[in-house]
This record gives C-alpha cells, sequence and structure tokens, in this order.
C-alpha cells in the first residue's frame, strides 16, 4: 500500500473519554466558525486525507507553501490550507491559545492548539497560487471575502461536520486503503472530476484502468461556484454510469468532501496528493485539470509536475490530452491518437451542452451517454 | 491535594524540569506549565504508536473500517 504523504496518516479524531472531556473544556473557549471550505478542511485533516498536515497553517507553512509549493519541512504542497479570522478578538490569538471551532449552527467540532496568528497578503496569495489577481476568478473571490488575518495550530476533532448527502459514499482515506487491500488492488488510479463524467472522461477513466487494478471515482462535493452542476445531480450521473457502463468489481464510487479552490496546476499537485492519502498510486491529469475560464493553459497541470523529483510527489500522474469521438476512427481518442481534424470529432462546449438540455434534448451518444444526459435534462428541467 | 477537581489528578516531575518549563512558556499564551504540559501530552497521547506501528492501524481500527466498508455494501 502506498505510503501516505510524509509516510503517516494523520489522525487528529479525539475518541473515548479523552473526547468527552476535551468537548466539555471545549464549552468554555472562545469561539471561533468556520466557513463551508474550512469546514471540509477540518475534517479532511483529522481525517488524515491531508497527511502530514495536523492543523491549519501556521505562518511558516503558509509562506513556504506560497512562495515554494513546499511546507517548512521540504514535503511538496501546492495549496494553501488555512483558517481565516472571523472576528478583531481572533487576531489576539496567540501560540497556546484553545480556541472551539464551530459550524454555523454553533456546534462545537474541534479545538485549535492556536500556534499563532498571522497577517497575509492575498493579493500575492492570489499571485502565487492561483497565477493571478483578476477578480473574475472564483479562488480570488473567495480570498477576497476573507479576513487577511489566518489562525494556524494543531486541531483536536470531537465531532463530525453534519452531512445528510452521499451518506454511502463519505469514505475516509482509512476506509479506501482497507477496502483497497482487502479487494487485492495493488495499483489504483483515482479520478477527480467537478462535473459530470461525460465519454471523454469515460475514456481516461478506462484507458488508466487497463493498467490499473481499481478505479476510484472521487467526485469532488465540497463547496463550488453558483455556476457548477450541483453535487446531487452529478452523483446521480455517476451512480448511472457505473451502474450500466463499469465492472462495478473494478470501481469504487467515493466523495472527496474538499472545496473547490479553481487553482488550476497548483491544484493538481494537492488532488495528485490528497489521493495518495487515500491510498491511490495513480492519478488522471486531463486537459486544464481544476481550471477555470482562460486562466490556464491546456496543459499548465501536466507540465507543473515536472517540477518536482517523482520520489517528491510519489504518485504517479497520467496525463491526457483532450479527448473526444472520432466519426472516421470510430472510437473515442485524443489528439495524441487520432490523426484527423476537429471538423471529425464530436466535441461541444459547455454552453452548447446546456443549450440542447434547456431545449429538452440530450446531447449525442458519442459526447455523453444517454442515461447522464437524461438526468442532466431533468435536471435543467427542474432548476 | 484540597479543592482539587475530582476528574483531575497530580502528575510528578523532577523541579528542575519544571523551572526549565517555566521559562519555556514565558511570553506565550500558556497561563501555566500544568495547561502548556497538559497541551504537549494531549498531542502525544493521540499519536501513541511507535514509528512501526503509526505507518498501520490496529486490528480494532482495521476491523472497525471493514465494518463500515461491510455496512455501506462495498465489502
Amino acid at each position: 500500500m502506498i505510503p501516505p504523504h510524509g509516510g503517516k496518516l494523520v489522525n487528529r479524531v479525539v475518541s473515548g473519554e479523552e473526547r468527552d472531556h476535551l468537548a466539555r473544556d471545549a464549552q468554555l473557549l472562545p469561539r471561533l466558525q468556520l466557513n463551508q471550505r474550512e469546514l471540509a478542511d477540518l475534517e479532511m485533516i483529522a481525517t488524515g486525507a491531508m497527511s502530514p498536515l495536523e492543523g491549519f497553517m501556521d505562518e511558516a507553512n503558509y509562506r513556504n507553501v506560497v512562495d515554494s509549493v513546499r511546507l517548512a519541512n521540504g514535503l511538496v504542497w501546492a495549496i494553501p490550507v488555512v483558517l481565516s479570522a472571523k472576528a478583531e478578538e481572533d487576531r489576539k490569538l496567540r501560540s497556546g491559545d484553545r480556541v472551539a471551532l464551530t459550524d454555523d449552527a454553533g456546534r462545537v467540532l474541534a479545538v485549535l492548539e492556536v500556534a499563532g496568528c498571522y497577517q497575509v497578503d492575498h493579493e500575492y496569495e492570489a499571485q502565487m497560487v492561483l497565477r493571478t489577481t483578476d477578480e473574475g476568478h472564483p479562488g480570488v473571490q473567495y480570498l477576497g471575502s476573507i479576513s487577511p488575518w489566518y489562525v494556524g495550530g494543531t486541531v483536536h476533532l470531537v465531532r463530525r461536520p453534519e452531512h445528510t448527502d452521499f451518506l454511502r459514499y463519505r469514505l475516509d482515506p482509512k476506509e479506501t486503503r482497507v477496502l483497497f487491500e482487502e479487494r487485492g488492488w495493488k495499483r489504483i488510479v483515482a479520478f477527480q472530476t467537478r462535473n459530470p463524467i461525460h465519454r471523454a472522461h469515460e475514456y481516461l477513466q478506462k484507458c488508466a484502468l487497463e493498467i490499473c487494478d481499481g478505479l476510484l471515482i472521487h467526485p469532488l462535493v465540497g463547496e463550488t461556484k453558483s455556476d457548477d452542476i450541483p453535487a446531487e445531480v452529478r452523483m446521480r450521473c455517476y451512480e448511472e454510469l457505473i451502474e450500466k457502463y463499469y465492472p462495478k468489481d473494478r470501481v469504487v464510487l467515493s466523495v472527496f468532501p474538499a472545496a473547490m479552490r479553481y487553482g488550476g496546476p497548483r491544484e493538481a499537485i494537492f488532488h495528485a496528493l490528497v489521493r495518495k492519502n487515500y491510498g491511490c498510486t495513480h492519478f488522471i491529469v486531463g486537459r486544464d485539470h481544476a481550471g477555470v475560464g482562460n486562466y490556464y493553459g491546456s496543459y499548465d497541470a501536466h507540465a507543473i509536475f515536472g517540477e518536482f523529483e517523482p520520489e517528491d510527489i510519489a504518485i504517479t500522474p497520467l496525463f491526457f490530452d483532450h479527448a473526444f469521438y472520432c466519426r472516421v476512427c470510430g472510437n473515442m481518442a485524443t489528439t495524441k491518437t487520432c490523426p484527423h481534424g476537429s471538423d471529425d470529432h464530436v466535441v461541444l462546449s459547455g454552453t452548447k451542452v446546456r443549450e440542447l438540455l434547456a431545449k429538452g434534448e440530450l446531447p449525442p451518444a458519442e459526447f455523453t451517454r444517454p442515461e447522464v444526459g437524461r438526468v442532466l435534462a431533468e435536471a435543467t428541467r427542474r432548476s | 491535594m484540597a479543592n482539587q477537581p475530582a476528574d483531575m489528578v497530580t502528575l510528578k516531575i523532577p523541579r528542575p524540569l519544571y523551572e526549565r518549563l517555566r521559562q519555556l512558556i514565558g511570553g506565550t499564551g500558556f497561563r501555566s506549565v500544568t495547561e502548556f504540559a497538559t497541551y504537549v501530552l494531549r498531542d502525544l497521547a493521540s499519536h501513541p504508536r511507535t514509528a512501526q506501528e503509526s505507518r498501520e492501524m490496529t486490528e480494532a481500527e482495521l476491523e472497525q473500517a471493514r465494518q463500515r466498508l461491510r455496512e455501506l455494501g462495498y465489502l
């Protein structure tokens, strides 16, 4: 089984009497409410998905990650995982203080052992991490919505965030690892998505599955931008697809609770490292991975992997070019494997797909499976 | 000790260590050596296993994971 990033699967979940004691203590502590991204990050930190992180980044780790795509200890890490101050008094938090982290209903989820509070430059962070400061970028918008004061420290989780959706599909890293072992899988490829799976994505996954033992379809179900297709619609698409078109003994569908950063190349590294923590040995990186609009080059997310030694990432990226159905070849292909021109390819823009669905028409079967088309058409009708 | 809460216990450490810890926490947010020691020990206690063992789950954790996977229909 592939080791987690940093060599150890972090576990910051407190249980038993210690949990009861800490939860009681926490009632008397000052409180800091988490936003949706921070809630998801807390759960992933505590369950080891973000190994080796043991909490929200302190200043040293944050600045190293922003400046050099590494933690202070030299391990590769691409995206800041931070907790923003919510009130004036949060800025006064010092090393050694303890704070109760709550959800929006006031439930205490964790105790944060504060390492310190520090001020950041959001414009600099945006430029370095997102490669843009344009306010049209959703990641830049997120930074503009939070305080430039961050609170770092280790977390002790006493209560999981409340979930009412996808309960069957919420597997922690230790559970996916056990599952892969039980199935006898040695090579497991992960597929990250925030979109429905169309024929092109299916093709990439099945190409990858030809050289691996199992496929983890790991859709991101945390916070996304408002015009992304809702997670519950996407999950129905994935279920329909797997039911009819995938070998069930080779595929695991489980959800990735993270919020989307739309960080393109840096987020591709982040996505890969986290999937390593889930036990995956390979990771599909397609065209414009984690991109949005025209902020990143189509294959910037491939190129960034070349900035590191393979052993520093230690999960094998599988790079795929733009995929489509070719009428001449009579099959799915990419720009690498098809010699024909774009006139022979079935490619639809997102806008075109939405137009068809709004008219109650299904996209062509060469673009998307009819079962997926029907789910999307129904969702469009109801929206 | 008088007035000690029923759910607290007294630990003894060498006086030089206590003095060293008192120096360490000067200027930090820790209000007492007790508070600092509790913080350190609590963190240590959440990683009780050796380096070797920390790479693996205990049998109980493995079975708990398997049980959940069975309940969810993955196994």
